[in-house]
C-alpha cells in the first residue's frame, strides 16, 4: 500500500516540507510528480511529528504549493550496479545521460553505504603507478588509499586528472589477472570541463574502462550531494565483489561541500565555521572512509578527492577537515604553474602517509625511500638558500647554497615536471631523482644510507645545454 | 517495567520523544525497532532527547524507545586487554563475526567474552571483611598482565563463601557477599561502571615520576609525569598520531589504552597489525597484550564518537584501581569537540566561539582531569596519564579546541608544520611546546639517572633559543659575517637538531632511547661545546674547527652507537679532545 500525498506546506530554496505524514522513515527517499508528468525524487532529511523536510535532488523548479504529490517508497537511495556500467556515463543520481538505454542491474544497493570494520580491514600495502615522477617518486599513490589533489582556480587539476585516468596502472611487475577501472564522479563541473574528459577519455581510448557520473555545474545543486556516494558505492561493489582495483576519482568536492552549505541554510542550521554545517567533517569522512580493501578480497578502492581551494587557502575548512581525514595530499602551487611547470605539485606540503609500506624492496625498488627522503630534505633548504638569496643577492651567497640553487632549478623542470603524455616508469623517476642528487656534493646527502650511496651516488654536472651529464672524474 | 517513549522526531543522530516518559537524564536506551543504542541527554515536560549512537536512517516517528534503567556504562572483567572496541565498548571483532565486513545497525553482542574460561586465583577467605576496591581474585588475563578482580566501589560487606581456585568465565559466581543489612548477594568476576562517572580514589599524589617514552625530545626536554597530562596539537601531516605511536610503543606504562576518536580506519588496521606483531622489550610478550584499542573512525556515528572517550577513560581508571600505570592515547580530542559541536548544532543550542558550545571548555577540564597518580581504594598506588592529539582548523593554534587545551593540560608538544616540511621529525618545536612537570621531577632525574641531568637539558635549551635569534640575524645577511663564537653556536645547535632532537622512527636503535643514552648524548655534544669554545677563543675561525670529521661523528651517534654498547660513547669525548688538540697543534 502506499499513499500519495498531495500538496505541499512550504518550499524553500532545495527543500520542501510536507505535513501530516504518516509513516515518514528518516533518510527515506520519496518520489514526486509534479504537475502529474515530472518525476522527481527528494530524501527524507528530518522529521518532526507529522512534518517532514524533504531535499529534492532534482531542484524545486516548477513546483508549487498544490501541483506536487509525493509517495513514500519505504527505501534509502539505492543505485542498480553492474559490470555493464564500464564505458557509460550517468548523470548524478546514478541515470543514464548517453542515450545508450538503461543498465541491466546484478544488484541493487544502498548508497548511504557502511562503515568498514576495521577489523576487517586490511592494511594498504602496494603501490599503483601514476607515471608522474612527483607522485610516484615523492608521495606514492597505494591501493585502498585516499590521496587528495588541493588545487585553485586556474590550475591543471583537470589535466591532471585525465593523466591519471589515462596513466594510471598497478606498476611494472602489473599481472594480468588483476583488474584495473576508473570510477570517475564530477560534482559541479562546467560543461567544457565535463566535455573535456570525456573526448580525452574516448581519445585516449580508455573509456571502456572508465565509468562516468557527471554532475554540471547548472544542474541542481542537491544532486551533488549524491553523486559521490553513488561512484563509491558502484567501486565498492566492483572492488569487493568483483575483485577488481578501482580508482575514484572525485572533481570538485568544493561543489560538494558548498551544496552541503547551501541546504543546510536553507534548513536554517546553525552555521559552524564560514557558514558550514558543523557536521561537514562527518559528512566527508562518510566519503573519504570508503576507500580501502577487505581482508581477503582482492580487490581495492582508491580515491583521489580533487577540491580547489577557495582562494588558494589550505587553512579553509574543506581543504583543512579533508587533510585531517584523507592519508595525505598532493598540493599544486600557483608559482610553479607561472613558471610553466606541469604537473605544479608543491612537493614540501605534499605527502603519502602510506607511502612507507608500500613502496623498496618487493614493490618499487629498494633505494626509493633514501631518496624521496633526501629530495625532500635538499629541496627544502633550496627554499632557505632562495630566501637568502632574495635578500643578499646570490654572489654573496656560500659556494653549497649556490648548488642548491642549481639543484633546485634542475628538480623543478625535470623531477616535477614533464609533459601531459610523459609515462615514466619507477626507475625512470628514480634515475632522474639519482641524477638530481648527483649534482650535490655527497656530504650534502645526510638522509641516505651510506650502502645505499655507494652503491647508486655518481656526481653530475649540468652541461650548457642543461642536461645532466655524469662530472668529470677527478683524481 | 522498563519506561518507554513513543519517538517524535528525528534529525540526525538527535532523536525526540514526544512526552516527559519518565526517563532519567544519561540513562541508555534502545531505540526504534531495530534496538538502536542510545542515551537521553535532555528532558523537558514534553520531550525527551536522546543522541543514538547509531546511524537514525530509517527510524520513523512512533516507534518506541524502551529505557534501561542505568546510565551508558561500560563492562569490567578479564578480557579487555588486546582487544578492539567500538566507542561504546563492543568488540569489533565479534561484531565482524556476526556481521561481516560492514558495521550494520543494532548489532547485539556481548562487550566481552562470556564463554571463555579464565584461570582464576581467590584472594580473600570466607568471613573477611571486604570494601569497595578489594582484590577478590587474580587471573592472568594476557601473559603480561595479571587482572586483579576487584569489589566494585560501591560495596561492602563479609565474604560468606568462595569457589576453589580454577577456571571460571566472567559471569560465574566467584564468591557470596553479605552486605550490612544482612541481604546476600553473588559476587562475579564482572563489574558495570558509567561512563560519565569518575572511578572513586583515596588520594591524589602529586607528579613524582616521568613517563619514560625513549622519545629524546619528550625526555629529555619536555617530560610527562605518570599521571600527567598532555597535549600534543598539529595540523594535518604533522605527525601527531606518529607520536602517539611511538608512545604506544615504547612507553613504559604497563597498559596502553589507545583511543582512535573520529579518524582514519586504515590506521587503526595499523595499529592492529602493528601491536600484534612488535614484541615489548620490557615483557617480551607481543604489544598487544597490554594494549586495547578503542576505534570510532570518522565514519561511523557521531554520539558514539563523543562516548569513545569516556569509555577509555573509564577501561584506564579500572586497571589503575589494580595499581598499574595506564596511558591513554586520545586521537584526536578535536574531532570529540567537534562532535560536541554537531551534536549542539543539532539541539539548537547557542554556539559560543567558532559554533562550538558554550561548554566546551568544562568538559576539556572534566575530561583531563580524571588523570594523575592515585592511592586507589585498595591502597595500591596506579596512575592514569592522558596524552591527547588536538587536530586544530588550518593549524592555527588560536582556535578553540587548542586554546581550552592548553589550560588544563601541563605539557604541551606542539608540533610544527615547517619542520614536517623539512622532514625533521618528530616535528616538535622546542621554542613553543613546555613541561611544567620538569621541576617536579627533577629530583627523580637526579637521583634515577645523573644529577647532572637537568642542568644540562636546561643548556640544550639555552642554545636552541640562542640559534632562534641568531637565525634572525642571518635571515637578514647571511651567516658569513657573524663572529666566530655564534657560529659555533648556530654549528653546534645543528648537531642537536639533527644528532639529537631528529629521531628516526624506523631505525631500530634510533626508535627507542633509554634515558641513560640520552644523558650521556647530551654530555658528548656538550662537551664538544665546551671544546670548541675554548679554541675559538684561542682565535681558531671556525672554518678550521668545521673540517673535522668529529661534527658528523657526533650528530650520528644515535645510529652508531647500539643502545646496548653505551660504553662506546666514552670514546667519543677521547676523539674531541684529540679533536682539540689537533687544531691547536696544527694552528698554533
Amino acid at each position: 500500500m502506499s499513499i500519495e500525498y498531495l500538496g505541499l506546506s512550504s518550499i524553500n530554496g532545495p527543500l520542501v516540507v510536507l505535513e501530516g505524514v504518516k509513516g515518514a522513515a528518516y533518510d527515506e527517499i520519496v518520489e514526486m510528480t509534479v504537475n502529474g508528468k515530472e518525476r522527481r525524487l527528494g530524501k527524507i532529511i528530518e522529521i518532526n511529528g507529522d512534518k517532514a523536510v524533504i531535499q529534492v535532488f532534482e531542484g524545486t523548479d516548477g513546483m508549487a504549493l498544490r501541483n506536487t504529490h509525493t509517495k513514500l517508497t519505504g527505501k534509502p537511495m539505492e543505485i542498480g550496479v553492474s559490470e555493464a556500467m564500464f564505458g557509460r556515463t550517468f548523470n548524478g543520481i546514478g541515470e543514464p545521460i548517453d542515450g545508450l538505454g538503461s543498465v541491466e542491474a546484478e544488484k541493487t544497493i544502498d548508497v548511504n553505504g557502511k562503515p568498514l570494520n576495521p577489523v576487517t580491514r586490511e592494511y594498504p600495502r602496494n603501490y599503483i603507478r601514476t607515471g608522474i615522477s612527483a607522485i610516484d617518486g615523492l608521495m606514492t599513490l597505494i591501493r585502498g588509499q585516499k590521496l587528495p589533489i588541493f588545487s585553485g582556480n586556474g590550475l591543471p587539476h583537470d589535466e591532471l586528472a585525465a593523466q591519471l585516468v589515462r596513466q594510471s596502472s598497478l606498476g611494472d611487475s602489473n599481472n594480468d589477472d588483476e583488474k584495473f577501472a576508473v570510477v570517475f564522479a564530477a560534482m559541479g563541473v562546467k560543461h567544457d570541463v565535463a566535455d573535456f574528459f570525456q573526448r580525452t577519455f574516448a581519445e585516449s581510448g580508455v573509456s571502456d574502462h572508465v565509468i562516468t557520473f557527471i554532475n554540471l555545474a547548472n544542474d541542481p545543486v542537491v544532486e551533488r550531494l549524491i553523486t559521490p556516494k553513488v561512484a563509491l558505492t558502484v567501486a565498492e561493489y566492483l572492488a569487493f565483489e568483483k575483485g577488481m582495483h578501482i580508482l575514484v576519482i572525485l572533481t570538485d568536492m568544493t561543489s560538494f561541500a558548498e551544496a552541503m552549505r547551501e541546504v543546510s541554510s536553507s534548513k536554517g542550521e546553525i552555521p559552524s565555521r564560514k557558514g558550514f554545517p558543523g557536521y561537514l567533517y562527518s559528512e566527508l569522512a562518510t566519503i573519504y572512509e570508503r576507500a580501502g580493501i577487505v581482508n581477503g578480497v582482492n580487490g581495492s578502492v582508491t580515491q583521489i578527492p580533487i577540491l580547489t581551494m577557495p582562494n588558494d587557502d589550505i587553512t579553509h575548512p574543506i581543504p583543512d577537515l579533508t587533510g585531517y581525514i584523507t592519508e595525505g595530499q598532493i598540493v599544486l602551487d600557483r608559482d610553479l604553474n607561472g613558471q610553466s611547470i606541469y604537473p605544479p605539485i608543491s612537493v614540501l606540503p605534499s605527502l603519502s602517509r602510506l607511502m612507507k609500506d608500500g613502496i623498496g624492496e618487493g614493490f618499487t625498488r629498494a633505494d626509493h625511500q633514501d631518496v624521496a627522503n633526501q629530495l625532500f630534505s635538499s629541496y627544502s633548504k633550496v627554499g632557505d638558500a632562495r630566501a637568502l638569496a632574495s635578500v643578499i643577492g646570490e654572489d654573496e651567497l656560500s659556494d653549497t647554497d649556490k648548488q642548491y640553487l642549481i639543484f633546485g632549478r634542475a628538480f623543478e623542470q625535470m623531477f616535477i615536471g614533464q609533459s601531459v603524455n610523459d609515462n615514466r616508469t619507477i626507475f625512470d623517476t628514480l634515475e632522474i631523482g639519482w641524477k638530481l642528487l648527483g649534482l650535490m656534493p655527497r656530504g650534502e646527502l645526510d638522509r641516505i644510507d651510506t650502502k645505499v650511496l655507494d652503491q647508486y651516488y655518481k656526481p653530475t654536472v649540468l652541461d650548457a645545454n642543461g642536461d645532466i651529464v655524469p662530472a668529470a672524474v677527478e683524481d | 517495567m522498563a519506561t518507554t517513549g513513543i519517538i517524535f522526531a528525528i534529525n540526525g543522530p538527535i532523536v525526540k520523544t514526544s512526552n516527559d516518559s519518565g526517563f532519567e537524564m544519561h540513562e541508555m536506551v534502545y531505540v526504534g525497532e531495530e534496538n538502536l543504542v542510545g542515551e537521553v541527554i535532555g528532558l523537558t515536560s514534553d520531550a525527551t532527547v536522546i543522541e543514538v549512537y547509531e546511524e537514525t536512517g530509517g527510524i520513523k516517528p512512533g516507534e518506541i524507545v524502551t529505557g534501561t534503567d542505568a546510565p551508558v556504562s561500560v563492562t569490567l572483567a578479564p578480557g579487555i586487554l588486546n582487544n578492539i572496541f567500538d566507542g561504546i565498548e563492543r568488540p569489533l571483532s565479534e561484531i565482524a563475526k556476526v556481521d561481516g565486513t560492514y558495521i550494520s545497525r543494532g548489532v547485539s553482542v556481548d562487550s566481552l567474552d562470556t564463554k571463555k574460561l579464565w584461570k582464576t586465583h581467590i584472594t580473600v577467605k570466607p568471613g573477611q571483611a571486604i570494601d569497595g576496591g578489594t582484590i577478590i581474585a587474580e587471573v592472568p588475563e594476557t601473559p603480561a598482565i595479571l587482572h586483579r578482580v576487584m569489589l566494585s566501589p560501591n560495596l561492602k560487606g563479609y565474604v560468606l563463601d568462595v569457589v576453589e581456585d580454577g577456571e571460571y568465565t566472567i559471569n560465574d559466581k566467584i564468591l557470596t557477599l553479605q552486605l550490612e543489612d544482612g541481604s546476600e548477594i553473588p559476587i562475579t568476576m564482572t563489574q558495570h561502571w558509567p561512563i560519565r562517572v569518575p572511578r572513586p580514589i583515596k588520594k591524589r599524589f602529586p607528579a613524582s615520576v616521568p613517563l619514560i617514552t625513549g622519545q629524546r625530545i619528550l625526555d629529555t626536554l619536555f617530560p610527562l609525569a605518570k599521571g600527567g597530562t598532555a597535549a600534543v596539537p598539529g595540523g594535518f601531516g604533522t605527525g601527531k598520531t606518529m607520536t602517539q605511536h611511538q608512545i604506544a610503543k615504547w612507553s613504559d606504562a604497563n597498559i596502553i589504552i589507545y583511543i582512535g576518536c573520529g579518524e582514519r580506519g586504515n590506521e587503526m588496521t595499523q595499529v592492529l597489525e602493528e601491536f600484534s606483531e612488535l614484541i615489548d622489550p620490557k615483557t617480551g610478550n607481543p604489544l598487544m597484550d597490554r594494549t586495547t584499542l578503542i576505534a570510532n573512525t570518522s565514519n561511523m556515528p557521531v554520539a558514539a564518537r563523543e562516548a569513545s572517550l569516556y569509555s577509555g577513560l573509564t577501561l584506564a581508571e579500572y586497571y589503575r584501581d589494580m595499581g598499574y600505570d595506564v596511558a591513554i592515547m586520545a586521537d584526536s580530542t578535536s574531532r570529540w569537540a567537534e562532535a560536541l559541536r554537531e551534536i549542539s548544532g543539532r539541539l539548537e543550542e547557542m554556539p559560543a566561539e567558532e559554533g562550538f558550545p558554550a561548554y566546551l571548555a568544562s568538559r576539556l577540564s572534566a575530561f583531563y582531569e580524571r588523570a594523575g597518580m592515585m592511592q586507589n581504594l585498595n591502597g595500591s598506588e596506579g596512575s592514569v596519564s592522558i596524552i591527547g592529539a588536538v587536530s586544530p582548523q588550518g593549524g592555527d593554534f588560536s582556535e578553540p579546541v587548542t586554546q581550552n587545551t592548553k589550560r588544563f593540560v601541563r605539557c604541551f608538544w606542539g608540533l610544527d608544520k615547517r619542520l614536517a616540511y623539512a622532514r625533521h621529525f618528530p616535528a616538535i618545536q622546542w621554542l613553543d611546546s613546555y613541561s611544567e612537570y620538569l621541576t617536579d621531577l627533577a629530583p627523580w632525574y637526579a637521583e634515577h639517572v645523573d644529577k647532572n641531568f637537568v642542568e644540562y637539558r636546561n643548556r640544550l635549551v639555552y642554545i636552541l633559543n640562542q640559534e632562534a635569534s641568531l637565525m634572525e640575524i642571518v635571515k637578514l645577511i647571511g651567516a658569513d659575517v657573524l663572529p666566530d663564537d655564534q657560529k659555533l653556536v648556530l654549528d653546534i645547535a645543528k648537531v642537536i637538531r639533527v644528532g639529537f632532537l631528529q629521531q628516526n622512527a624506523f631505525h631500530k636503535d634510533d626508535t627507542c632511547v633509554p634515558l641513560i643514552k640520552q644523558y650521556k648524548m647530551m654530555d658528548v655534544i656538550l662537551y664538544l661545546y665546551q671544546k670548541s669554545k675554548a679554541l675559538v677563543h684561542q682565535g681558531m675561525p671556525m672554518s678550521v674547527l668545521h673540517q673535522d670529521s668529529i661534527w658528523d661523528k657526533v650528530s650520528s651517534i644515535k645510529y652508531d652507537v647500539p643502545n646496548d654498547k653505551l660504553e662506546m660513547l666514552d670514546q667519543y669525548k677521547k676523539d674531541i679532545d684529540t679533536f682539540y688538540e689537533k687544531v691547536l697543534e696544527k694552528n698554533a
